[in-house]
């Protein structure tokens, strides 16, 4: 069965709330079916207008969405059949979790029987069954969470939007919540928009991620990529650590270039850089730069020891390298790297194709 | 088992209930020391004169006190046949201890309230007495009897008799219009002299009216004010609030320069030719008048317990609604409203509890037909002087504040009131 790639379509959608700023600029994201995709973003980023453009809330200032081919601009919200799980869960206080549940069933004018099966199932879906005469008020955090989701899930929509769900609850709650909706997600194959501004709940839950600055898609692609091959330094800032260098380009050849720093120069990987004096700014995740490398690498400098803080599984060393003060590594406490103590000078070494020319910050 | 039985002790030794006890007395007198002078403050402002006033509402002593011969010699007597000699004895002397004390006036006035025609009899009794004609050596009773035919009228001795009791709920009877018969027995005032029913039954009507307009009108206002942006919400509660802190009387006054037949609202009504300039409607002097103002007067009072709760129903509620399916109606209908309902209990209460006891206003644009029962109780205590009939008729409508509230609590609930 092929999936349709552009189940929810944004066509060069425009959103501006007060005619002088643009909220979102021409924005074009095609979203495939049964895809969990994430809106990932600082605050301001213009990824909740998307989500309320796409739930009918907002309306577009230009260009069109499209679900199932169909233009949707005009179709109120209530018509669009897309179910929505809150920041706040708004489940209704004063009906109970059943009520909750059968309120999309019943202004659908579905038979009370099969309004009692489908609470039931969508329920013990979130494992709550045995709860239908509770109040919200009475439930816990995680418990209002999954009736939300279960009430959203409940009248078998096409798409599902879900803005920051799980912002309220704490850590370890939060951790279990996002494998539970990962799995009734891949359970049941509703496609997913998801936004949060938590990269590590992006990273773990979704098929594709749109990174969200400044009204504009950054980069939109699987976790993975993401992470290991950011397009733009913004996108190498906000998901996961990174250690920077800016610099000019002094050489560009076969795949490599070389980066002029204030203190010394470094090969790299040219990503957005096109020719000879581009101001570049090159990224490398703490994790690929290794101390005492044994392999030959292409980058190899000494920095200074300034700073090691203990993490229980691994150790964090910032040193002073090539002029940059704020270069972290990330060793594992397994290694043997025994000669890691405060001022000590270290060689560090990295693959020039790990290290990211990307745009000057 | 055990455990629940086995008495709880602290490191000490002492029982632990008995410790805590005594660690939170210092608290506990701390807190009602505290709230000792609102205490008596409210047992001084409010209990103490409710308590006067139900007294007064109900005291009858007067004549009791006037007349203790006269009434200890009527105990026997069996209130059908004219009374025995000595009933006329014990009120001969009772009689000479008030003349000689300049009251029988006082006498007079109260026994006339009670049947017409006492007025006189007592004034010639006093003459007879002031002369000294009555003779203490013969019958009382056949010269009292000589000096009036109705002293011979054994209805006379009757309504004396059943002014014996120290308490009476006379008054209360007279705020809906009834009085006690000879007898005793309970009967109606005549048809067209039946005038505190009808005021009962309209202050209901303008309140229960008021309380609707007020609401129908307030709980749009407050459902913009909730969710207008903050700098629009502030001007327009200071709309709303502005009129709540001019002064009740300066409001009813700009009312009355409105509404008056040839004030604003009928100058537009003429100038946009809906009605023809000799024949201007009245709309002060009569309902009309009572329910424009009052309802404006009122209307924060709905407003204001609407807009706090609704502040607090967060908009995303409506979006679930909607975004599950329900269309606008139905969302507001099944979401919205009810949750205002705590809102609307606590302002219709509040504008309907206002506008029972409601005085200045029906008082200046009610005229005839628009005054309420508060107006008559003004009336009897400031014209008739009658402070224990006005006492009755403000303890009756306090009754039916109390009686509301009842139903209120049974239909909604006290504990869902919400004011703020």
């Amino acid at each position: 069965m092929s999936k349709n790639q552009e189940f929810v379509k944004f066509d060069k959608v425009d959103k501006s709330y007060d005619g002088k700023v643009l909220v979102v600029k021409d924005l074009n994201l095609d979203i495939a079916e049964g895809e969990f995709i994430t809106m990932l973003g600082p605050s301001g980023s213009g990824k909740t207008t998307c989500l309320m453009m796409l739930a009918g809330f907002e309306t577009p200032t230009n260009g069109e969405i499209y679900l199932d081919a169909n233009p949707i601009s005009n179709i109120p919200p209530h018509k669009r059949g897309i179910g929505m799980v809150f920041q706040n869960y708004a489940l209704f206080p004063h009906m109970t979790v059943y009520e909750n549940l059968a309120f999309p069933l019943k202004v659908r004018k579905i038979s009370k029987d099969d309004i009692d099966k489908k609470v039931d199932k969508a329920l013990s879906m979130v494992s709550l069954s045995g709860f239908e005469n509770r109040m919200p008020a009475q439930l816990s955090g995680g418990q209002q969470q999954r009736v939300a989701v279960a009430r959203a899930l409940v009248f078998d929509p096409t798409v599902v939007l879900m803005d920051e769900p799980l912002g309220a609850l704490d850590k370890n709650l939060r951790e279990s919540m996002q494998y539970e909706i990962k799995h009734i997600h891949e359970n049941i194959g509703v496609t997913v928009v998801y936004v949060t501004h938590d990269q590590s709940e992006a990273l773990t839950m979704s098929n594709r991620i749109a990174v969200f600055n400044d009204g504009k898609v950054q980069q939109l692609s699987s976790p993975d990529k993401l992470y290991e091959e950011p397009v733009n330094s913004f996108v190498a800032e906000f998901i996961g650590e990174n250690n920077t260098f800016g610099g000019e380009i002094i050489d560009l050849s076969n795949g490599t270039c070389k980066v002029k720093l204030s203190h010394g120069e470094i090969f790299a990987n040219p990503i957005s850089v096109k020719s000879k004096g581009d101001r570049t700014t090159v990224s490398i995740r703490p994790e690929r730069a290794l101390i005492n490398p044994e392999n030959k690498m292409d980058n190899n400098h000494a920095g200074t020891i300034e700073e090691v803080i203990y993490h229980g599984d691994h150790t964090r060393v910032r040193l002073n390298l090539l002029g940059n003060s704020e270069f972290i590594l990330k060793v594992p406490n397994s290694s043997k790297n025994l000669d890691i103590k405060l001022g000590n000078k270290i060689n560090i070494g990295w693959n020039s194709q790990d290290a990211r020319a990307l745009d000057p910050k | 088992m055990s455990s629940e039985t086995q008495q709880i002790l602290t490191t000490d030794g002492i029982p632990l209930s008995v410790s805590l006890k005594k660690a939170e007395r210092k608290n506990k007198i701390k807190a009602f020391l505290l709230v000792v002078p609102l205490l008596l403050f409210l047992i001084i402002t409010y209990i103490l004169p409710i308590g006067d006033m139900f007294m007064r509402s109900i005291d009858d002593k007067m004549v009791t006190n006037m007349l203790p011969k006269t009434f200890t010699a009527m105990e026997k007597w069996d209130g059908k046949e004219m009374p025995p000699e000595e009933v006329f004895v014990g009120f001969y002397s009772d009689f000479k201890i008030l003349v000689k004390n300049k009251e029988h006036g006082k006498l007079a006035q109260r026994l006339n309230k009670e049947k017409n025609g006492f007025n006189s009899i007592i004034k010639k009794l006093f003459r007879q007495v002031q002369r000294n004609k009555i003779d203490e050596g013969q019958s009382i009773k056949e010269q009292i009897m000589k000096v009036h035919k109705r002293w011979r009228d054994v209805e006379y001795w009757q309504a004396i008799k059943r002014t014996a009791p120290p308490y009476t709920t006379a008054k209360y009877l007279k705020g809906v219009d009834m009085y006690y018969g000879p007898d005793g027995n309970i009967l109606q005032v005549d048809e067209d002299r039946r005038i505190h029913r009808i005021l009962w039954l309209r202050t209901l009507e303008i309140a229960f009216f008021v309380t609707l307009f007020s609401f129908l009108m307030g709980y749009p206002i407050a459902h913009l004010l909730a969710t207008l942006p903050m700098k629009y919400s502030n001007l327009l509660m200071i709309c709303v609030l502005l009129p709540f802190w001019t002064s009740l009387l300066v409001r009813t006054a700009s009312w009355m320069i409105l509404l008056q037949q040839q004030g604003i609202v009928n100058d537009f009504f003429v100038m946009i030719g809906l009605v023809a300039d000799d024949n201007r409607p009245e709309m002060m002097y009569n309902k009309v008048g009572t329910y424009v103002a009052m309802t404006q007067i009122l209307l924060p009072f709905m407003v204001l317990p609407l807009y706090s709760v609704m502040k607090t129903i967060s908009p995303s509620l409506m979006r679930a609604g909607k975004s599950l399916g329900g269309t606008p109606f139905v969302a507001f209908w099944k979401i919205y409203f009810p949750l205002t309902i705590p809102g609307i209990g606590a302002g219709c209460l509040l504008v309907f509890i206002l506008a029972i006891g409601y005085y200045i206003t029906p008082a200046l644009v009610g005229g005839a037909s628009g005054t309420l029962i508060s107006n008559q109780i003004a009336y009897h205590m400031k014209t008739t002087l009658d402070w224990s009939f006005a006492s009755a008729m403000g303890l009756m409508l306090l009754t039916g504040v109390l009686v509301v509230y009842w139903i209120y609590n049974k239909l909604v609930g006290v504990d869902n009131i919400k004011l703020g």
